[in-house]
């Protein structure tokens, strides 16, 4: 095989076919798309369908704990997740750069595959095309994905209640800080890695739990669970009241933020899921959360009230109050 | 994590506060000149926590809002060319100047780099001995000694391509001249803390002597600055001003010499203009004549104009602390910190920004 991706490899014509039967087929293989057919037909499935969409850019494309192929993966089932969805499928776009390291690629590719048998859901279409140098970076990815929603689920922003309560399923910002750190290389002593994962396990444990009690399920990707909880409390007119103290975070990742001057409520998780639920059951999910292994350092980290209608209130380790705004910009490193 | 959780502990901090509210009896205005106390203050919600009658209001201690708007187009100006790469911390940015951001320009085509420490913008000189390497030098006492090191490092090792903006300033000359303005009342000074670990403590001794002013080294967490406001509502009440340096674990009344030493080796003190302020003697810093070549305006021919502030802006008189930032027309409106019009909302520690990220419960 080559070792560098060259225009050809897009092309269509046979370059493109080895390509894709040495590196796709080769790792992602099942029935529906060894067909590499235009279209993907699927068997029916009784429910509400789901889809989403999302492209990935991430810079460094690896990063301690993961790369961006199952970045990729994890990140569009997560969507589906959310909504209560059983993520079923997954497209595979890719848009490569002229002299990108095909071993590189090939790493990408295993690292889907994995991703893909690990949460049972294939990659059933897909579409390369190659830029000349320069006008991409590497690679950027664009996953979407099905899922099906039983009948009678309606999880949504809109859903959350005066009353109740709000659990996080682990520890926060240790992707954002992963990357912001690997792309200033910054040497932090201890052990930062993303956190992507995978999340409809555990969601269908909480369904299972008690499925008419969950309103609200988010993944606090970019903008951090601040800039998330903003757009609940807005699309409510509620009031999102958490506890800095209750909020789970990795040693280091804490020192990092403070060492950098980020605001972890601001930093992207790929893992971690915001579940908002009817009061009486949420010590039940809770112990459901932290009955899998992605949920096990879940938390109650607030609840929704009238107080600020339309805002977060972050009561702080010290003791005060304050109101935790949507993002705007990148977050920036400070100056002193 | 440690050095960290004991000067939050909620315990403490109420204990503090219990003193604060017992020993309030009179009105008491406090600045807290260093955009980092600003942002602590609201960070971790002490605003609402203190007495009514504690007033506090922001000095000019972010180095990102007081640099004017004439130099931040030079910065501009010198990103712009072809064969320049403009290096800087994150703050500046987003920094809007009378011709847009560096943000902006980069968007448009111009080589800005974000780097964490002026080290890494020697670095990328090295990697790239095609380029020319500018560091935007920004920043206060804190900053200024690696900047130095910096400048000497580049020249022990005869890096030719790397040059710096000399846009430092030093912290005394403004709150001099500040203390001088009738429109200003202030019964006592939250001291910068850092800048404080590099001037000592008794760098700022001549408030009290010349002004009468109660003043209080404070460090960054919340018991710290609580600390700091007791000390200074006793000193205020007390009639007794002085300067009592409440960051003992890392400032010393003489401060960090070998640091500043290395600062006077490089600088030499320039006459200033800061925005909002305007001109101050001898509030910058500039490089001596023998390191004149690591000078980015010199050498390229950047000459920083004169702007006008934008229309309707009131940064000048907050960063006087003589009005909040609600009193302003633009806050929250025409500027925000998603699209700053003044200087005050762009830097994470900016007053305007800080009241509009964490301000709207007091």
């Amino acid at each position: 095989m080559d070792k560098y991706i060259l225009l050809d490899h897009g092309s269509g014509g046979l370059v493109s076919q080895n390509l894709i039967g040495s590196l796709f087929l080769k790792y992602l293989k099942n029935p529906v798309l060894n067909q590499l057919e235009d279209a993907a037909v699927l068997p029916p499935e009784h429910g509400q369908l789901a889809f989403s969409t999302d492209s990935y850019v991430v810079d460094p494309i690896f990063f301690p704990g993961g790369n961006i192929g199952e970045l990729a993966v994890n990140g569009t089932i997560n969507d589906l997740a959310m909504r209560g969805a059983r993520p079923i499928c997954l497209s595979l776009g890719l848009i490569l750069e002229e002299g990108f390291a095909v071993e590189e690629l090939e790493e990408i590719i295993k690292s889907i595959a994995n991703a893909c048998d690990y949460a049972g859901v294939p990659v059933v279409t897909g579409d390369t095309k190659v830029v000349p140098k320069g006008k991409a970076d590497k690679v950027f990815i664009n996953t979407s994905g099905i899922g099906i929603v039983e009948v009678d689920i309606n999880v949504t922003a809109r859903q959350a209640r005066s009353g109740d309560i709000i659990l996080l399923s682990g520890t926060l910002a240790d992707h954002g800080i992963t990357i912001l750190t690997s792309r200033a290389s910054l040497q932090v002593d201890g052990n930062l890695k993303s956190d992507t994962r995978p999340l409809h396990f555990l969601v269908k444990k909480i369904m299972a739990e008690a499925p008419g009690a969950v309103h609200t399920m988010r993944d606090p990707t970019r903008g951090g669970l601040g800039t998330t909880l903003s757009e609940i409390a807005k699309s409510t007119n509620l009031c999102m009241e958490i506890d800095e103290q209750a909020i789970p975070m990795h040693g280091e990742v804490r020192a990092a933020c403070e060492l950098m001057g980020l605001d972890p409520l601001y930093l992207a998780n790929e893992g971690k899921c915001l579940v908002i639920t009817a009061p009486e059951e949420a010590e039940a999910i809770l112990a459901a959360m932290c009955s899998v292994s992605e949920g096990v350092d879940s938390c109650i980290i607030g609840k929704v009230t009238k107080k600020y209608p339309g805002r977060v209130v972050l009561t702080t380790t010290s003791g005060g109050h304050r109101l935790v705004e949507p993002l705007s910009g990148e977050p920036l490193p400070r100056i002193c | 994590m440690k050095y960290v959780d004991e000067y939050r502990s909620r315990e403490l901090v109420d204990k503090l506060c219990n003193t604060l509210h017992r020993i309030t009896t009179d009105p008491v205005r406090v600045m807290e000149v260093c955009g980092t106390h600003t942002m602590s203050i609201f960070r971790h919600g002490l605003r609402d926590m203190l007495p009514d009658k504690v007033q506090l209001i922001s000095g000019p201690g972010c180095p990102v809002c007081v640099t004017p708007s004439g130099v931040i187009d030079g910065f501009i100006e010198l990103a712009s060319r072809p064969e320049v790469t403009v290096t800087t911390f994150g703050d500046m940015i987003r920094v809007p100047g009378a011709r847009g951001s560096l943000a902006e320009a980069r968007a448009a085509g111009a080589k800005v780099e974000i780097v964490y420490s002026p080290m890494d913008a020697l670095v990328l000189a090295k990697e790239r001995p095609y380029r020319l390497v500018v560091f935007l030098s920004v920043g206060f006492e804190t900053t200024t000694p690696t900047i130095a090191a910096t400048v000497l490092e580049a020249e022990r090792q005869g890096i030719d391509n790397f040059f710096i903006f000399p846009a430092n300033k030093v912290m005394p000359p403004p709150l001099d001249a500040l203390m001088q303005d009738p429109e200003l009342q202030v019964d006592g000074l939250l001291c910068p803390g850092h800048v404080s670990i590099i001037s000592g403590s008794d760098s700022f001794q001549f408030l009290v002597d010349k002004y009468g002013l109660a003043c209080a080294v404070a460090g960054f967490e919340p018991t710290d600055i609580l600390r700091a406001i007791v000390s200074l509502v006793r000193q205020i009440q007390g009639k007794r001003p002085t300067i009592e340096n409440c960051y003992g674990r890392v400032v010393t009344r003489k401060g960090n010499v070998k640091a500043r030493g290395l600062v006077e080796k490089i600088f030499t003190p320039v006459d200033c203009r800061w925005r909002g302020l305007g001109v101050i003697e001898k509030s910058g810093l500039g490089l001596r004549k023998a390191y004149e070549h690591f000078d980015a305006t010199k050498r390229l021919n950047i000459t920083p104009v004169e702007s006008a502030e934008p229309k309707g802006c009131r940064c000048g008189e907050i960063l006087k602390g003589i009005c909040g930032p609600r009193d302003c027309p633009l806050f929250g409106r025409r500027c925000t910190p998603g699209s700053p019009v003044g200087p005050c909302m762009v830097s994470s520690e900016g007053t305007c920004a800080a009241w509009h990220r964490y301000g709207g419960l007091v």
